[in-house]
């Protein structure tokens, strides 16, 4: 199905099942804990022995000699790996960092070598037997100093959040120059890890010349194609199975050492081997979002409007890496003649930094929205009113681009309505509750909706059960549901008759999940594919498939009436389709919005700062079940109150890598962490996204959550921190004395 | 994890004994020692188990204080009618810490014998003095946010990871232990945690197999009780900071801190300050203090954190 025209009426519209706040249809075995995650696949190949990673000791150099006689030597052994034993591998079209093999390495806890045994244990151990000599040489691990010769350099995150290297629109320098109000600040963000619940885990079984990896993916095709690269393989020998995610949030798009390290152990082994990387390997084995340098320059007329917007931002990455696309944002969420934003990028030896939830609008809002709050206090303008002023209908590069929806100001007032905001004080450092510093901050959400293809396959059988068959993944998102409603609504289905399958190569390729792209395209897919099943459907049954109604299990036209299943016959009916996009994205700006609204305690002794509540507004198309929807963007909020206030890798400049590489020491919130959090979707269809009318509200959630925090902080206390994240340290030389 | 050899012990004496072998350890709660030794920074060849030796009871002292057994979980402990009605910081500074699962099974023994959290000391890539003597320390001139900045030596800039045991000091507990010869000794808490000095591996004042059997606590202090712990986030963290203290009515009493230092602080020499306010305390507590460049916001916020307990202590 080619959706190359604004979407029309259609079956979806109908919104029996779509747009209900269904339970998950796998949380009954997610409750009960029979949703085996990949690590749990035990019965899926037999005789499973287990991989033990080693990682590299040092940041930057050399392997010289690897001695693992003891470790061969040690009890239940099978096999021992080493990066010693083959050259380098293939890099997978999405991978930066060399996931394995050569002598040379580039980074802390790069794999190095698997030890394969009968037991974890021994795994583990024998892995700790492997003694390694190393000629380590100098590395650079400091992003500040680095950053003063980082050259410019485009960047793509994967996600869809590109940005060219430098972009211009006026004179921005000029405009800025004669601005009669400016701000011109620096706003650091730091390195932060997914820290999903369940760690990168695969297990590998070889059937002669093909492998079947089953693991913990978001994007099924993509590592497919990227795992045959690297082993050397045709894409037809590899076979990814992924029906369960423990988390993502971008750690786990791309192809990474476990699936590569249980694949070469299995081959060692000859037999299933299972790997899965321990938590401090997550943290430097594996990918995080860069720490970013962010210089934001605004100048705007004493009318509060905005004449000249400036965004440059500097992050680092291992050679060949992107930069984060932190500007992002602001070349669409504001209006302005004259406009500046650049991305420059230092090489550094710390391990790879890539995409994580919303990547470049997460953390480009956590600065903007502080600049934007900045420049509201400079004008004298209440925050809500500033961007009010400053809303664009328009995409401000190029004017003749309307956005397909564009709700940011209704998200700002009705979240102003509902939160109160009329009883923040202007005036900083005036409001206290006991020992507490009360204040209210805001910000604005932003991110772009990205259009992908996705197929699917849909099997009628004659009890009139529809089977859907998707590669797409359920991260914990609600996959499972919001397809089933699809197909539910779109073959006139109750949701129990529809079963749903996932997370496998071998079904139609799909979206995947990335960039908040997965909800609206892969049900775009299944809609396409049900499209089609109902005209096969209409056709055995000698319907006009324009006249059919499929309502409650049957197929209607005027008074004649046959249940669903009859058109399946003995050997079923499938069909199969995709969800293509013609040029709507480029003739429309499509962006999802929110209005984030945030009340934090700073304690006036001590300086720690608690969230008392939250709130999201968010106008992200047709939203196709607000329950989940909603879990989507309670759990994004969660993870804005982290990088906002705990959440940091700490880097040793010395010795290269991230030091608190377990959850004890990199903080994410925990429950008594998060008070009140409310959600409100408003009522939009967006013809423009898909048959749909849908949108992505997963990366939403989470941009401009961690700005909201830190200009509530700045409301309760006058104490304005630009560098992330606002630990007690930063605030309490600024704060009242204490007798 | 290496391959270790286990037992159960049948008493303290026993327990004593077979601790003299190579390699051995006691395990209770093993809430600290079980993650250790997957990592490989605890390598034991024996595991004691301690946990069926019946020094799980909480018992009136005759002197009037209570003797707490050394198997008293946590949970237990704090949830105790005596300790929440005359040893308040006691029970708030257990409640601080860890998860309810932790302190369901972590045991008054084992939380004074936890190891540091120091970053350095989890990596066994780096060096550390604490996990293998001689070979220096990474945590200095590193990533020192969290560490020592009182006591510490250019040998180790550990802290102490314990809430409880700040509450031990504050209250003058009394350590009690039997040796592998069958002796029995009484270690005051204050002489029970050393500072790291060149030998940071020995953190404690426990000889080689020595067994401790209980803690005491002295008759209630009265006053009003407090253990304000400062953390990043609400739940479930190391105290950057933390303050146990006992205030008595005229404005005196006794204060101990945690997450300053190599062994939970107490100076009572500057209690004597108490009445003047949190400043001249705290100037005095901390007197001689060598914070990092990382670290120094912590003897401004050990003041502030003293502070905010005075306040209340008034209110």
């Amino acid at each position: 199905m080619k959706f190359d025209t604004p979407a029309t009426r259609n079956p979806i519209d109908q919104m029996r099942v779509v747009g209900k706040p269904i339970d998950r249809i796998d949380g009954p075995r997610k409750t009960t804990g029979t949703a085996p995650y990949a690590y749990e696949r035990h019965d899926a190949a037999p005789n499973q022995a287990y991989g033990h990673v080693l990682g590299a000791g040092i940041a930057k150099g050399r392997i010289v000699s690897m001695d693992t006689a003891a470790a061969k030597a040690a009890p239940g052994v099978v096999a021992i790996v080493t990066t010693l034993d083959m050259p380098p591998l293939a890099k997978g079209q999405t991978n930066v960092a060399l996931l394995f093999g050569g002598a040379e390495v580039h980074h802390y806890h790069q794999a190095i070598a698997v030890a394969v045994a009968e037991t974890f244990e021994q795994a583990r151990d024998a892995a700790a037997m492997i003694r390694v000599s190393y000629a380590p040489e100098p590395g650079r691990f400091d992003l500040a100093a680095a950053a003063k010769d980082a050259p410019l350099s485009s960047g793509d995150s994967e996600e869809g959040s590109g940005a060219p290297a430098e972009d211009r629109v006026g004179d921005f320098e000029a405009a800025f120059a004669a601005a009669p109000v400016r701000l011109d600040a620096t706003y650091t963000t730091p390195d932060e890890s997914h820290a999903a619940m369940e760690p990168h885990a695969s297990i590998a079984a070889w059937e002669g010349e093909k492998v079947t990896i089953w693991t913990s993916n978001q994007m099924i095709a993509w590592g497919k194609r990227d795992l045959a690269k690297t082993l050397g393989i045709p894409a037809a020998n590899v076979r990814l199975d992924s029906p369960f995610v423990g988390g993502g949030f971008g750690g786990k798009l791309f192809l990474r050492a476990d699936a590569v390290m249980a694949a070469l152990a299995a081959r060692a082994a000859g037999r299933p081997v299972k790997v899965a990387l321990t938590r401090p390997q997550v943290a430097n084995n594996t990918t995080h979002r860069p720490a970013t340098i962010q210089r934001i320059r605004v100048g705007a007329g004493r009318d509060g409007r905005i004449t000249a917007i400036a965004h440059e931002s500097t992050s680092g990455n291992l050679k060949d890496g992107k930069p984060e696309t932190a500007v992002q944002q602001t070349k669409l969420l504001y209006a302005g003649a004259n406009r500046l934003t650049s991305l420059r990028l230092a090489e550094l030896d710390l391990p790879e930094g890539n995409a994580m939830r919303a990547p470049g609008e997460a953390p480009g809002l956590m600065a903007l929205e502080i600049a934007m709050d900045e420049m509201a206090e400079k004008l004298g303008l209440d925050p809500v009113e500033f961007r009010v002023l400053n809303d664009t209908q328009v995409d401000p590069e190029h004017p003749e681009r309307p956005f397909s929806q564009r709700q940011l100001v209704q998200c700002l007032r009705q979240g102003a309505e509902r939160f109160g905001w009329n009883r923040r004080n202007a005036r900083p450092g005036e409001r206290r509750e006991g020992n507490w510093l009360v204040g209210m901050g805001m910000a604005a959400g932003f991110r772009n909706n990205m259009l992908t293809k996705s197929a699917a396959r849909v099997r009628l059988d004659r009890e009139g059960v529809v089977t859907v068959e998707t590669d797409m993944t359920d991260i914990g998102t609600g996959s499972y549901t919001i397809i089933a409603q699809t197909a539910a609504e779109t073959m006139g289905l109750p949701i129990e008759k529809v079963v749903v399958r996932l997370g496998d190569s071998d079904f139609p390729a799909s979206a995947g999940s990335g960039g908040q792209w997965g909800a609206n395209n892969s049900t775009a897919g299944v809609f396409a594919a049900c499209m089609k099943l109902r005209e096969a459907v209409a056709q055995k049954l000698g319907f006009n498939s324009a006249d059919a109604v499929f309502a409650e299990g049957e197929v209607r036209a005027g008074n004649r009436r046959a249940p669903l299943g009859q058109a399946a016959g003995e050997g079923g009916l499938v069909a199969e389709d995709l969800i293509e996009y013609g040029d709507l994205a480029k003739r429309y700006q499509q962006s999802t919005f929110a209005g984030h609204f945030v009340e934090v305690g700073v304690d006036a002794f001590t300086g720690e700062t608690r969230v008392r509540r939250m709130l999201a507004v968010c106008a992200a198309g047709r939203i196709l079940n607000p329950k989940s929807a909603r879990s989507q963007v309670i759990g994004a909020m969660t993870m804005g109150v982290g990088a906002a206030l705990t959440e940091e890798l700490s880097v040793d400049k010395r010795l290269g890598f991230f030091v608190n590489h377990d959850l004890a020491s990199y903080e994410v919130p925990v429950h008594a962490d998060i008070p009140h959090q409310e959600v409100v979707f408003l009522d939009e269809a967006d013809p423009i996204s898909s048959p749909m009318k849908a949108k992505g509200v997963g990366e939403l959630g989470l941009c401009g959550v961690g700005a909201a925090v830190a200009n509530a902080i700045h409301n309760a206390t006058g104490i304005r921190v630009r560098d992330y994240p606002i630990t007690l340290d930063k605030l309490l030389d600024r704060l009242p004395p204490v007798a | 994890m290496r391959p270790f050899t286990y037992e159960r012990a049948r008493s303290p004496a026993e327990a004593a004994a077979a601790a003299q072998r190579p390699g051995a350890r006691f395990i209770a709660g093993g809430t600290n020692l079980l993650d250790l030794m997957k990592l490989q920074i605890e390598t034991p060849a024996h595991l004691i188990d301690v946990n069926g030796l019946g020094l799980d009871r909480i018992e009136a002292a005759p002197e009037g204080g209570l003797r707490i057994g050394a198997l008293v979980r946590n949970t237990d402990l704090a949830a105790d009618e005596r300790v929440r009605r005359d040893y308040g910081v006691l029970s708030r500074a257990l409640l601080a810490g860890a998860t309810g699962q932790l302190r369901n099974k972590a045991t008054t023994a084992g939380n004074l014998l936890q190891r540091t959290r120091c970053p350095y000391f989890y990596d066994t890539n780096t060096a550390c003095n604490k996990r293998q003597p001689g070979s220096g320390c990474s945590a200095i001139g590193g990533s020192t946010r969290g560490l020592a900045v009182i006591g510490a030596s250019e040998a180790c800039i550990a802290t102490h990871p314990s809430d409880m045991a700040v509450a031990m000091r504050a209250l003058d507990a009394v350590v009690e232990t039997v040796r592998p010869d069958g002796t029995e000794r009484a270690i005051p808490v204050a002489a029970f945690h050393r500072l790291p000095g060149d030998t940071p591996h020995i953190e404690t004042a426990l000889e080689a197999g020595e067994f401790i059997t209980a803690v005491t606590l002295p008759p209630p202090a009265g006053g009003r009780q407090f253990y304000r712990k400062v953390r990043d986030r609400a739940s479930y963290a190391f105290a950057l900071v933390s303050v146990a203290a006992v205030v008595q009515r005229d404005g005196t009493g006794r204060v101990a801190l945690g997450g300053v230092a190599h062994k939970p602080w107490r100076v009572e020499a500057a209690e004597g300050e108490l009445p003047r306010g949190a400043g001249p305390a705290m100037a005095a507590i901390l007197e001689g203090a060598r914070p990092t460049h990382e670290n120094a916001f912590k003897v401004k916020l050990a003041e502030r954190a003293l502070a905010a307990v005075l306040a209340e202590a008034k209110g």
